[in-house]
């Protein structure tokens, strides 16, 4: 940790309970690259040294969540011990995790299949047209899972996509829907209400229970929502059975 | 295979067991009973592991049939029971021999009654655990005409009761503070200490709502929270700051503000809570909290000790003019609660 980081961000990193049998390490109280990366390397580091009594993590975007058995390791031992590991080095600095995807998605943006691009690309100041073009080749990363299972928050987007949710909720959209607030996606796992604007469709599923690997997308790993005809995206939806819908997935050389 | 054939079922029964820990960096909560206590009790009455899979029914039960000779157990909110006609008592375990069919009614307290079979219900485990989770596509709803397998019993009494204090009334919550208690004023929670809510007409496996008269709890700068991990008995003030307590189907993670933590412990009796019955809340310390739990926790260690044989009641034995009935035989002292006929 390095003076400059806390000069940046006071308090930060805090440590905060939760519940009785929960930690959380946040590193920031906004979403920031930084803070994002450091809660990766953070959480990979808690993984590596198997301290019994945490019994799992899991990151949000600029945190890390324990669940730890206050049985075995006490709320002021566990403390004591992150605060440790906190100080052992400058985890702002961290290199993203290895071993990430880029997964490049077939995605059909618009049509009433995806009926907010045309509301979302004004409020973004831009032309359909471009809104496209601009959304079909920005790599966006998976900052964290969450919500529902193995759905990604992604970001981030250009700074005209900084769209406030809307304040009435879409009753439902599909899943594999791809939505968008904020300088982020969501590509949905389920079918859900959301605040979010629903601006492209995949055949993608995030989640496939019966598979040998049920949670298809990673933290750190990088996604490209590529543009496709809708007649393409029905070909696509019709014969992708094993959820993949389509996508492509290659290694990211680091 | 031995099982449970389904005649009639409630619109929302489901398996369940104590959940699938571990997957919440995968966006997938742990998901499990409604209540917990519930499948330990279970267990308890039929002498096996409390990690078996049950039959959790909410609100009405419905209609099943025996293929092969079973043991069951009926725990959680009492329901009218009857076994080919013959009312049977809640909290207790019973003989349910091939063909003979177990009719459960509307809960008559409570919202979530447990089936339980001798050996659990083996369905096929999905991702570690039997656990139905409706929110994210994991298993269904059982449907009439389904068969519930029974795994493989190893056995024993049956006829066996359990007491068990209520938790099906609402009550007192004890609660921690957590990550975004102090974005709301010591006057706010102040306020949420002191008011009586009533459990609210929106209610599942994912969380419970509150209703109050006056004005809602806000937090400060509600809008700018940054989505953080949720977990199972967080209160959250949702837009119109009313509390929504989240029980173990709940979302990983989520944006509005919450004021603290309810105890483990206390949960099943929110989850139980019947629309209208009143919950309020308090604030207390960690060391307090972890005490409860440790007496919790030894509370259901000594579970398995505390059947006792169970105590006929006169209506609830069909052939009673067959019986030599000696005057003070039956004590009310000693009935099984739940067996209110």
């Amino acid at each position: 940790m390095t003076a400059n980081d806390r000069q940046i961000r006071p308090g930060f990193p805090a440590l905060r309970p939760v519940g009785l049998s929960g930690m959380l390490v946040s590193f920031s109280d906004r979403l920031e690259e930084p803070a994002n990366r450091a809660a990766l390397a953070f959480r990979a580091a808690v993984e590596a040294e198997r301290k019994a009594g945490i019994a799992e993590t899991a990151t949000s975007l600029a945190s890390l969540f324990l669940r730890f058995d206050p049985e075995v390791l006490s709320h002021d031992a566990l403390s004591d011990w992150l605060q440790g590991l906190l100080a052992a080095r400058d985890w702002y600095a961290a290199a993203l995790p290895g071993g990430r995807r880029l997964i490049r998605v077939p995605t059909l943006y618009g049509t009433d299949l995806a009926p907010q691009l045309e509301e979302a690309a004004a409020a973004a100041g831009m032309g359909v047209e471009a809104a496209i073009a601009d959304l079909g080749t920005t790599r966006v990363r998976v900052l964290t899972i969450g919500f529902a299972p193995g759905q990604p928050y992604l970001g981030p987007l250009g700074a005209d996509w900084d769209l406030p949710r809307q304040t009435a909720l879409t009753a439902q959209v599909p899943v594999g829907a791809l939505v968008l607030a904020v300088r982020q996606f969501v590509l949905f796992a389920a079918s859900s209400p959301t605040g979010w604007r629903h601006v492209g469709q995949t055949a993608f599923r995030c989640f496939r229970p019966e598979a040998a690997a049920p949670f298809a997308l990673r933290p750190g790993d990088e996604m490209l929502f590529e543009p496709v005809s809708k007649p393409e995206f029905l070909r696509i939806a019709e014969r992708a059975t094993d959820g993949a819908g389509g996508a492509v997935i290659g290694e990211i050389a680091e | 295979m031995s099982g449970l054939r389904v005649h009639q079922a409630g619109p929302a029964c489901t398996v369940q067991d104590p959940g699938r820990p571990g997957f919440l960096g995968q966006g997938l909560s742990r998901g499990g009973a409604a209540d917990p206590l519930a499948l330990v009790e279970g267990a308890a009455l039929l002498g096996q592991d409390a990690g078996l899979a049950a039959l959790e029914i909410a609100g009405f039960g419905g209609v099943f049939e025996a293929e092969g000779d079973l043991r069951i157990a009926l725990t959680g909110a009492p329901m009218a029971a009857e076994i080919d006609g013959a009312r049977v008592a809640w909290n207790a375990s019973h003989a349910l021999i091939a063909g003979q069919r177990l009719s459960l009614g509307a809960v008559r307290a409570g919202c979530y009654g447990y089936l339980h079979l001798g050996g659990g219900i083996d369905t096929p485990r999905v991702l570690g655990a039997r656990a139905v989770h409706l929110a994210a596509g994991l298993g269904r709803a059982v449907a009439a005409g389904d068969q519930l397998p029974a795994g493989r019993d190893r056995g024993g009494e049956t006829g066996l009761a359990l007491e068990v204090a209520d938790r099906f009334s609402g009550g007192a919550l004890r609660v921690v503070e957590g990550v975004q208690t102090p974005l709301f004023s010591p006057e706010v929670r102040a306020r949420f200490e002191a008011t009586e809510f009533v459990r609210g007409g929106r209610a599942n496996r994912m969380g419970v709502a509150l209703d109050c008269p006056g004005e809602g709890f806000a937090a400060e700068g509600q809008l700018a929270i940054l989505s953080e991990v949720i977990v199972p008995g967080d209160i959250q003030m949702t837009g119109d700051g009313r509390p929504f307590v989240l029980l173990p189907e709940c979302q990983t993670t989520g944006g509005y503000p919450r004021i603290g933590t309810v105890i483990p412990c206390d949960l099943p009796k929110v989850a139980q809570a019947p629309a209208g019955a009143p919950l309020r809340f308090c604030f207390v310390s960690r060391a307090v909290a972890l005490e409860a739990e440790a007496r919790h926790a030894s509370h259901l260690a000594g579970l398995r000790r505390a059947p006792r044989p169970l105590v006929r009641h006169p209506g609830d034995i069909p052939d009673l003019l067959g019986y030599q009935l000696i005057s003070g035989a039956v004590s009310a002292h000693h009935e099984p609660q739940g067996d209110s006929e």
